[in-house]
């Protein structure tokens, strides 16, 4: 009896670790067949590749896990990031950013990251004070904000040559890229807001029961409005990113496509899509498998309609994993 | 004749709790029969088992003299039992015939459904009951009312031999209950019977042929409506008397003597909407203040007011004689005001979160150090109350959904206590909590009472309130009606003070 009831713990304890640690142990598989498969792998060459790459999809996961945590969604991080895009190019070569480029600069930073936050409290005052639904009223910047800003740049691509604003897309620091070590950082500022402030703590309640927490004084709108800016200007921050890696802006596929990712990314990284997690750093290994499966199947030579098919596979597996979890 | 349906001996258990302890009911054809009892006697548990959602642990159920096992709701659709739920189930968007001929549509060639005959039949059978409406809208253009109508034809449509009506009446205005009585009257004339359930007793004696009275899980009598008193009912539903009052009805609520000098809080005429329309009520510094009424007399509203839940409409509440005015939860937590709601689930306990966040939840504001919660100090402070409290838990870490009922609800009542207020609200405080527990909760409050602080206590235990209470504010329909004042309250007087104003109403 005694020896049937430790094997069954023991199976449970097994499966449980499974589901806990599903990420980690899909990407300790994607790599060990890297390793194998794909030719040159293991050279820092090909991890400042990925590095560069994830980075953008990291940050606006984490954005996006804390919009899920309060039970949102935001399907307008894409737009975001194209409307940032778009404006940075067109404040440094103003006529203003030409004349002072130190300031040019300066604005060209603070500027689209402003816009990003205005786009951030209209998601979050139209679900939060007017209770549209997340997914409808994020829908709303998903269709315009891209047309906002390819009007601004009258549908063209811009291209420039700025070193200084291209080294948050192309800088190193220890060999590695920028943008991985801001990811980097952004992250542990993220995970200390969650886990350590009270407005961490009461994202996790709102998501986790909003009536409980309103009535224990919780300050829902706030809080809700709150994430909804952060996941915004973490977008516009991508945004950036991705014009200065490619010294050129480009408003019709700046961030195309980018909500999918970072949804994909947070669920595949632990959050719950009916809100009350915000696993902050499992929005970065969410980010990572889904930039190594691309990468792995670009790699090997297949094309870019099966990688979607794959990365659709993910998710699958990722939403399992989360029921099998509920029970 | 022989009876339509017989359950006797009905036993039920969830997981070890008993819900059903010996419940039977009987009705016969062409009855309107109704069934009462308290929030928890047991009455939709029977009801369920009637209607195939849940299986009966024991008992017998004859119907049609037949026995019966049915094991989905189906199966009692298809045996002639049709249930009309407090939320419909119909498609609101969808025509009204459709919902009447849904699954049974008629067909032409066999596979087409036959709209012309689909139509004219649900013409037909809602002008059995006088209502003329175009059947090709949707449903959900009509009033509640209607809707709840379509939802009896199309059972009628369905042969039904009984039909079941939970709280038929609670969203009808009074013009509507009269049509819907005449549809009652027109099933019962044509030898359907009908299960009527409701807490509004009144409309009982306009409608009903007997009653079947519940209480804790057990049929506690049948009676003629014609030979039965509302204060009968009254007493039956709640198993008093005074001579068990005083053999057992003691309660840990008991006791105090404090000197009520100094009002906390004076409540003038406020009014919310059409559930709270004038309530009025004082407090005073070591004071418990019940609120006494059926379900639905607005008890909960009324905390809600005060709360910052729903704004006032009208009348004026001063808290330390100056005026207040709360619109959110938070401003009430802030001028030292505490709600511990009646729904654990929905609205107290975070589930996924551990004891330690839930409890200190309220208090998050004031555990702030250097721009992040002082954990030291939170966990000092849970460590206090869970030691004060007795709260029974592995680690105060541990997810709360994990603890009993009884420990989940001293963890909320610790979160209150934590922000310490002035006035503690407290609905429902015991309810689905062992008896251990209970006691507990009530001696916890009685201590926070005896500090000098004020209480505001709504129960459907009536002991609780006899006992606990210095005075009880009778609400009626959205009113404060009355008040009695303690030495003097026995669960008599008080169900005669409710029964009053039920008899009082037109």
């Amino acid at each position: 009896m005694t020896t049937v009831t430790s094997e069954e713990t023991m199976r449970t304890d097994y499966t449980s670790r499974l589901k806990d640690h599903g990420g980690l142990i899909a990407l300790a598989v994607i790599l060990v067949f890297n390793i194998i498969v794909t030719p040159n792998f293991l050279q820092t060459q090909t991890l400042a590749v990925n590095i560069s790459q994830v980075a953008t999809i990291a940050i606006v996961a984490m954005g996006m896990t804390l919009v899920i945590a309060t039970g949102g969604i935001d399907l307008s991080v894409g737009a975001v990031m194209a409307l940032s895009g778009a404006l940075a190019p067109l404040v440094f070569l103003s006529d203003f950013g030409q004349a002072y480029p130190v300031l040019g600069l300066i604005a060209a930073l603070l500027f689209p990251l402003l816009a990003a936050l205005v786009c951030g409290l209209f998601n979050g005052i139209i679900v939060s004070v007017l209770k549209v639904q997340p997914i409808i009223a994020t829908l709303i910047l998903f269709i315009s904000g891209r047309g906002i800003a390819q009007v601004l740049t009258n549908g063209n691509l811009q291209t420039f040559s700025n070193p200084e604003f291209s080294y948050l897309g192309t800088g190193k620091i220890l060999g590695f890229p920028f943008q991985g070590w801001l990811a980097l950082a952004i992250a542990c500022l993220l995970f200390w807001v969650v886990n350590r402030t009270i407005f961490g703590r009461y994202l996790l309640a709102i998501g986790g029961n909003e009536r409980a927490a309103r009535l224990a004084g919780g300050p829902v709108r706030g809080v809700k409005i709150g994430a909804y800016v952060i996941c915004s200007v973490l977008s516009g921050l991508a945004g950036l990113i991705v014009v200065a890696i490619n010294s050129a802006s480009d408003a019709a596929r700046n961030g195309n496509l980018m909500e999918l990712d970072a949804i994909a990314a947070a669920v595949v990284g632990g959050a719950l899509l009916q809100g009350g997690k915000a696993p902050i750093f499992g929005a970065i290994l969410g980010a990572v498998i889904i930039q190594l499966v691309k990468y792995t199947l670009l790699a090997n030579g297949v094309e870019d309609e099966v990688a979607l098919i794959a990365k659709a596979v993910i998710i699958l597996a990722a939403v399992y994993i989360q029921q099998a979890r509920k029970e | 004749m022989a009876p339509l349906l017989t359950m006797t001996g009905i036993k039920k258990h969830f997981g070890g709790v008993p819900a059903l302890r010996d419940a039977s009911l009987e009705i016969e054809p062409g009855e309107v029969h109704a069934l009462i009892g308290q929030n928890g006697a047991g009455k939709s548990t029977l009801i369920k088992i009637l209607t195939g959602l849940y299986r009966r642990d024991e008992g017998e159920v004859e119907f049609a003299g037949a026995p019966s096992h049915l094991s989905s709701p189906r199966g009692a659709q298809n045996a002639g039992i049709a249930t009309i739920y407090q939320e419909l189930n119909l498609v609101p968007l969808r025509s009204v015939s459709e919902n009447v001929v849904m699954g049974q549509e008629p067909k032409s060639f066999g596979f087409m459904i036959n709209w012309p005959e689909a139509h004219r039949r649900t013409r037909e059978i809602l002008s059995r009951f006088g209502i003329e409406i175009d059947v090709t809208a949707p449903l959900g253009s009509y009033s509640t009312a209607i809707q709840q109508l379509v939802a009896i034809a199309r059972a009628v449509s369905m042969d039904a031999k009984l039909v079941i009506m939970d709280e038929p009446t609670s969203s009808l205005d009074s013009s509507e209950v009269e049509i819907l009585f005449g549809v009652v009257r027109e099933l019962k004339s044509s030898g359907v019977s009908v299960l009527y359930v409701s807490h509004f007793l009144d409309e009982l004696f306009q409608i009903c042929d007997r009653v079947t009275i519940m209480r804790d899980g057990k049929t506690v009598g049948c009676r003629e409506i014609v030979d039965t008193k509302k204060l009968d009912l009254i007493a039956a539903m709640l198993g008093r008397n005074t001579d068990e009052i005083e053999a057992e009805g003691l309660t840990e609520l008991a006791g105090g003597s404090a000197a009520f000098d100094e009002v906390v809080l004076d409540v003038n005429h406020v009014a919310t909407g059409p559930r709270l329309s004038e309530f009025s009520m004082s407090l005073h510094r070591g004071e418990i203040v019940g609120l006494g009424g059926l379900l639905g007399s607005g008890r909960t509203e009324a905390a809600r007011s005060i709360f910052g839940l729903d704004p006032l409409t009208s009348g004026t509440l001063r808290l330390n004689g100056r005026e207040f005015k709360p619109a959110e939860p938070s401003e009430a937590i802030r001028a030292r005001i505490a709600f511990l709601t009646e729904d654990r689930k929905a609205e107290g306990i975070v589930p996924d979160m551990s004891v330690r966040e839930n409890l200190t939840l309220a208090l998050l504001p004031s555990l702030r150090r250097n721009g992040q919660i002082d954990r030291e100090r939170e966990k000092e402070l849970v460590g206090e109350f869970i030691r004060k409290l007795g709260i029974k838990t592995s680690h105060m870490d541990q997810p709360i959904r994990e603890l009993s009922g009884g420990n989940q609800q001293k963890v909320l009542l610790a979160r209150w206590l934590a922000t310490k207020p002035d006035i503690l609200i407290l609905d429902e405080p015991t309810r689905g909590v062992d008896v251990g527990a209970k006691r507990e909760i009530q001696a916890i409050i009685r201590t926070f009472v005896d500090e000098g602080h004020a209480v505001i206590l709504i129960s459907s235990e009536f002991e609780e309130l006899v006992e606990g209470a210095n005075r009880i504010v009778v609400m009626h329909e959205g009113k404060s009606v009355s008040e009695l004042t303690n030495p003097g309250i026995t669960e008599n007087a008080l169900v005669r003070a409710l029964a009053h104003h039920e008899d009082a109403t037109p």
